[in-house]
């Protein structure tokens, strides 16, 4: 087992595409890191320079103490589990297993040990006579990670494994896998698109877009404190609602009436002409069921309620409003990237399932301005953020 | 819904077709049974009037043909192995390196394939009486090889191209060196390739005539098609044709085994990579 740790680290293709640009990032002996991003954002990329299937063009890639950047994969004693899981269909389930171990010619009776007790771990005994073709999305899943974990590797290195699985599935391989991750105690790259199994597998996440890192972090410091526009609006389900505003005397002006910028968070952004304002769809509630004493900590406003879901442990209200031309540009453009499956300009605002709020009819609302994330309208950088902010939930017991 | 059942016009004009190819082989075959003394006497008829095995026995005991028929069988099969071997190279280069001139090796691949035959016959025949390998089984194994390496590789490259990337480069990761990458996954999934490939090759070689002919003047290479025009009958007056037919027939029959074994592998490994499956 080791340590990975990225330094620098560029990729520049033929045609001069920057795939990954300047991506530095230390991933801890035995730590389970996310690399998360929309498609195209360099994730996998990153995931194949680290197991040595990309060149690298600059930086340093190291491996334990070892700098590895020109080391051939088979050297660098990684473990890789592939989106189509690359089961080699000619062979057994068993061989299949056996096949890293074949390649270093260890002794047959060893082998038996090794895959059986894989097998048994990954519940695959009784299908270890039986060819890949044959076998189910899972069962094949966990045969690839059965050739991962023979290996005895330093690193595991998952690339969106579960993408082809449907949700049920997905939900129970990724208990699995953080399971099984938690019980070998491995260092482990996960490589996924999918936010809720960025939040629910790794320690750490690390968030990438158009090659650049953006925030590393623990789930709970990326929902917080998102480091800008595009963490907030990828993190989150459904995503960060973001709203035109304006900093003035003190104030912020939004289009739900002006609030007070007082509190640590929000009276160190300034006088601001034009910012985005971020609030997640829990900050906002209902205001009948408000409870009197907090209704004086926040804003309440009357808007039109044009749709609501039911979800029996909770309630979606949609909100159209109107936002400026540069602010909708500014969304639109971030909403693509994300490939986000609402549009900007409506508010999704979460209630409580007692509420009595119906589609189609006016409705009060109530938020706390201090949960609010104040961006700057032009960079995205997120101006409320506090980066040394720590989670006592993210500390090991 | 268009209807399903198309016209019983399919089923004549198949069965015209069918005739149309199967005559020459049945008349072959009536022919190697008759009588070489009497066969064009009297009223002929179209199947034998008394089946006789004499002209089997009598070609299975001149050397000519039984020399031809060793030279075949070892010339088609060497040529095929080497044939096979470096087309698989070849093609994975082709499948799945990027090198300069890759384009411009396969289109003269191509051309080597659409170049005639007989255009080459002369030259190689003064080259081959200079270089002493004429009338020798290499001198036929070379071109041979020749004009059989554009169509393997082309075909094997479409093999090739049909086994994902990942599948080597999960390879790699395990562990293994290029090479076993190649022999351990990439040869045994792209089976069906090689296999089609060995087939259309050996049937190239078997069957070719004009090299065969030209390059050989003794029993020591001359391969089967090219014997047959040497048989001779009995006397001078008598045909060798019954002979020959017989002759024909028993080259004939290898070809025909192989197909009805492989035919969905050889229509397989033509069509490959027409369709991504």
């Amino acid at each position: 087992m080791a340590a990975i740790s990225m330094r620098n680290i560029v990729k520049r293709y033929g045609d001069g595409y920057q795939a990954v640009d300047n991506v530095s990032l230390d991933i801890a002996d035995g730590e389970f890191v996310i690399l998360v991003g929309p498609s195209g954002c360099g994730k996998s990329t990153l995931l194949r320079m680290i197991v040595g299937l990309e060149d690298i063009t600059s930086g340093d890639m190291m491996i334990g103490e070892k700098r590895v950047n020109k080391l051939a994969p088979r050297d660098r004693n990684l473990a890789m589990v592939f989106q189509n899981y690359a089961l080699y269909p000619h062979l057994t389930v068993f061989e299949n297993i056996a096949f890293p171990l074949r390649l270093r010619s260890t002794p047959d009776d060893e082998v038996r040990e090794q895959v059986n007790k894989a097998a048994a771990l990954l519940q695959l005994t009784e299908h270890l006579d039986r060819r890949p073709a044959n076998l189910s999305g899972g069962q094949r899943q966990r045969v690839a990670m059965g050739r991962a974990i023979v290996r005895q590797a330093d690193a595991f290195l998952f690339d969106e494994p579960l993408s082809n699985l449907d949700a049920k599935l997905r939900g129970q391989m990724r208990t699995e896998i953080a399971r099984m991750q938690k019980r070998l105690g491995i260092t482990t790259v996960y490589v996924t698109h999918d936010q809720t199994e960025a939040m629910t597998l790794g320690d750490r996440i690390a968030v990438l877009r158009k090659g650049v890192m953006q925030q590393v972090g623990s789930a709970r410091q990326l929902y917080e404190e998102p480091a800008n526009l595009f963490v907030a609006g990828f993190i989150g389900s459904p995503p960060m609602n973001f709203l035109p505003g304006r900093m003035r005397g003190g104030r912020i002006e939004t289009p739900f009436g002006t609030v007070p910028a007082t509190g640590p968070r929000l009276s160190r952004v300034g006088d601001r002409d034009l910012v985005i304002l971020g609030l997640r769809p829990e900050h906002f509630e209902d205001l009948a069921i408000v409870p009197a004493e907090r209704r004086g900590h926040g804003q309440s406003f009357t808007v039109d309620v044009d749709v609501t879901e039911w979800l029996g442990n909770g309630l979606y209200a949609y909100v159209p409003y109107e936002a400026p031309a540069e602010v909708t540009q500014q969304l639109e453009e971030l909403e693509r990237e994300l490939d986000s499956e609402q549009m900007r300009t409506q508010l999704v605002v979460a209630l409580d399932v007692s509420s009595r709020i119906r589609s189609g009819t006016k409705a009060e609302l109530w938020f706390d301005p201090q949960r609010m994330h104040v961006f700057d309208a032009a960079t995205g950088e997120n101006l409320t953020r506090d980066p040394d902010r720590v989670f006592e939930e993210d500390q090991p017991a | 819904m268009a209807d399903r059942r198309v016209s019983p016009w399919w089923t004549v004009s198949g069965l015209v077709i069918l005739l149309w190819a199967l005559f020459p082989l049945l008349w072959m075959v009536s022919l190697s049974f008759k009588d070489p003394d009497t066969f064009r006497s009297g009223t002929p008829t179209f199947f034998p009037e008394n089946w006789v095995w004499d002209n089997y026995k009598t070609v299975f005991s001149d050397s000519l043909f039984t020399s031809a028929l060793r030279n075949s069988v070892f010339i088609a099969l060497i040529a095929t192995f080497l044939a096979v071997i470096i087309a698989m190279f070849a093609a994975y280069a082709i499948a799945r390196m990027d090198y300069p001139g890759k384009k411009f090796l396969l289109s003269m691949a191509l051309a080597i394939a659409m170049f005639p035959q007989a255009a080459l016959v002369g030259p190689l025949f003064n080259m081959w009486r200079n270089l002493g390998i004429y009338d020798t089984w290499i001198g036929l194994i070379i071109p041979y090889l020749t004009f059989a390496l554009p169509l393997s590789i082309w075909t094997m490259s479409a093999f090739f191209r049909q086994i994902p990337w990942e599948m080597e480069q999960a390879a790699q990761v395990d562990g293994a060196t290029a090479w076993q990458a190649f022999r351990k996954v990439i040869v045994p999934l792209a089976a069906p390739g090689v296999f089609t490939t060995a087939i259309l090759t050996f049937f190239f070689c078997w069957n070719e005539f004009l090299l065969a002919i030209s390059l050989t003047s003794t029993d020591k290479a001359r391969t089967v098609p090219a014997a047959l025009s040497f048989f001779t009958g009995a006397s001078q007056f008598q045909s060798p044709i019954t002979y020959i037919m017989a002759a024909s027939v028993v080259v004939t029959i290898p070809v025909v085994i192989l197909v009805l074994i492989f035919q969905r592998r050889i229509m397989a490994g033509l069509t490959a990579g027409a369709v991504k499956g």
